[in-house]
């Protein structure tokens, strides 16, 4: 695509862009420590995954900033206008992210005293959810829209590995008191991954939209894709 | 789907041996307005003028294809040019009250077409076209004095309210706001938006936001050409053609 007869607007548009792959980079590794902490029951790592969703909250503030001064001063349109709109509602969801990655981190606070005696799927939901993130991230940063499409289409995997290990725990906890509470708290975890992915899936969404501009939300995956294929103008 | 007012078909137009126009195809639906966009030169106001024949005055200019205002060719000889423009009224970029009172700028032409007697009938329609160009209650205590002594943005809806005064059926409106200040072109855009439910609004604009705000449809051209026609905000937000995104994001030239 040409450049812009401003060219601060690009440069602009670039330096949002940075910040939001600094971002997300924060949140993948937030995720990751977050699991990591939980399965080897490693406060400090827990806490240290604490200290970081500070440093997604300052980014979301600045990641604001940068998009309310680009529509007071640029006006954007077309392109320029749905890929500020993504990152409006994107930037929602990597702080979302980073709060349920907080959440774990949390929860393994919590269960240090009587920690789970088995984490049942937790590594491989862990990181499945992971590769999700990573995914829309690199999705969003190459405007690829095909694998945006994957991230949506991996989610129904994601929900099962969660309703299993919901499953999972409440088995567990008619078969003896004592895990209650662990069980408790490692389902609370599996849920906050599952959420992660669904947010995952919500930045996939808006990478299709930014790109594409069709709002794929609430349509049904064989629909969208034949929107994208140009089948169905609608 | 709209009914169409004004159907232009593969217009060409020649200024000499330059050719301005390159085969439009265009249908401007009936009650709402249509902006068109682009840069200096794309023929923007160009076609804007072949709608109500103002190009009939350059002596160079030479026309091939069709503009049908409600079905009939206003090309066509037996038409006549000064009947034509009674239905298809024009703004300019720079109002251009004449040097007469506000009473006379709007009774002017009705009294010349026949459209009003003079006295109440006369007076009942300049009242009534001034409340449409919303400047009523600003002139109507001075309707005698001299309709140049306004505001820029009072002259342009004064210069509005002579337009509808003839109750035409098309407002043509070449860059109405360009030579106006922020409030008084925002009171232009709000009185536009008044006036479409009776006219159907042709606006050739440079500002894009202007474009966004007002218009139904946006056609966008470049060299002569239609690039894309459609509704606006379709338009703004996702453009089917590379060419309009470059230029509604600045990415021209």
């Amino acid at each position: 695509m040409p450049l812009h007869t401003m060219k601060r607007f690009d440069e602009e548009l670039d330096e949002l862009k940075t910040h939001i792959l600094a971002m997300g980079g924060l949140v993948e590794r937030a995720i990751e420590n977050a699991v990591k902490s939980m399965l080897e029951q490693n406060e400090e790592l827990a806490l240290k995954t604490l200290e970081r969703d500070k440093a997604i909250n300052a980014l979301e503030v600045q990641c604001d900033e940068m998009t309310r001064e680009m529509l007071v001063r640029r006006q954007p349109a077309a392109g320029d206008l749905r890929f500020i709109m993504g990152i409006i509602k994107l930037v929602t969801d990597l702080e979302r992210m980073g709060d349920l990655a907080a959440g774990i981190a949390q929860g393994m606070l919590r269960a240090e005293e009587n920690p789970p005696r088995n984490f049942s799927n937790l590594d491989i939901m862990g990181e499945k959810v992971v590769r999700q993130v990573n995914r829309a991230l690199d999705a969003f940063s190459r405007g690829d829209t095909e694998l945006a499409m994957l991230v949506i289409e991996k989610d129904a995997g994601i929900d099962i590995l969660y309703k299993r290990m919901y499953r999972e725990m409440l088995t567990y906890m008619m078969e003896d008191p004592r895990v209650i509470g662990s069980s408790i708290i490692l389902s609370n975890v599996a849920k906050n991954l599952e959420r992660i992915a669904d947010h995952a899936t919500n930045i996939a969404e808006m990478v299709i939209y930014m790109e594409r501009g069709h709002d794929i939300r609430h349509v049904d995956h064989e629909a969208a894709a034949r929107l994208l294929s140009g089948e169905d103008n609608h | 789907m709209n009914t169409s007012k004004i159907n232009i078909q593969d217009l060409k137009l020649w200024y000499g041996t330059e050719q301005a126009l390159h085969g439009i195809n265009l249908a401007i639906a009936d009650k709402k307005i249509t902006a068109f966009i682009g840069p200096s030169g794309c023929g923007k106001s160009t076609l804007l003028r072949c709608m109500n024949r103002m190009n009939d005055h350059i002596s160079s200019c030479r026309i091939e294809g069709e503009v049908t205002l409600d079905d009939k060719n206003i090309y066509a000889p037996d038409v006549d040019v000064v009947q034509l423009r009674t239905h298809v009224g024009m703004v300019f970029q720079k109002p251009n009250p004449f040097p007469k009172s506000i009473y006379e700028n709007i009774a002017y032409a009705p009294s010349i077409h026949g459209i009003a007697k003079k006295g109440v009938e006369m007076d009942e329609l300049v009242e009534t076209a001034l409340k449409k160009a919303s400047l009523w209650t600003e002139v109507k205590d001075k309707l005698h004095q001299s309709g140049t002594a306004l505001s820029g943005g009072q002259q342009q809806r004064l210069c509005i309210a002579r337009t509808i005064a003839i109750k035409p059926d098309v407002i043509l409106m070449d860059e109405p706001c360009s030579a106006l200040d922020p409030i008084a072109s925002a009171k232009i855009e709000e009185l536009m938006d008044e006036l479409k439910s009776e006219f159907t609004i042709i606006i050739v604009t440079h500002s894009m936001q202007q474009a966004a705000r007002v218009s139904d449809n946006t056609a966008f051209f470049y060299m002569g050409n239609l690039i894309e026609f459609g509704e606006t905000s379709s338009l703004f937000s996702q453009p089917q053609q590379q060419q309009t995104e470059d230029y509604i994001t600045g990415r021209f030239g």
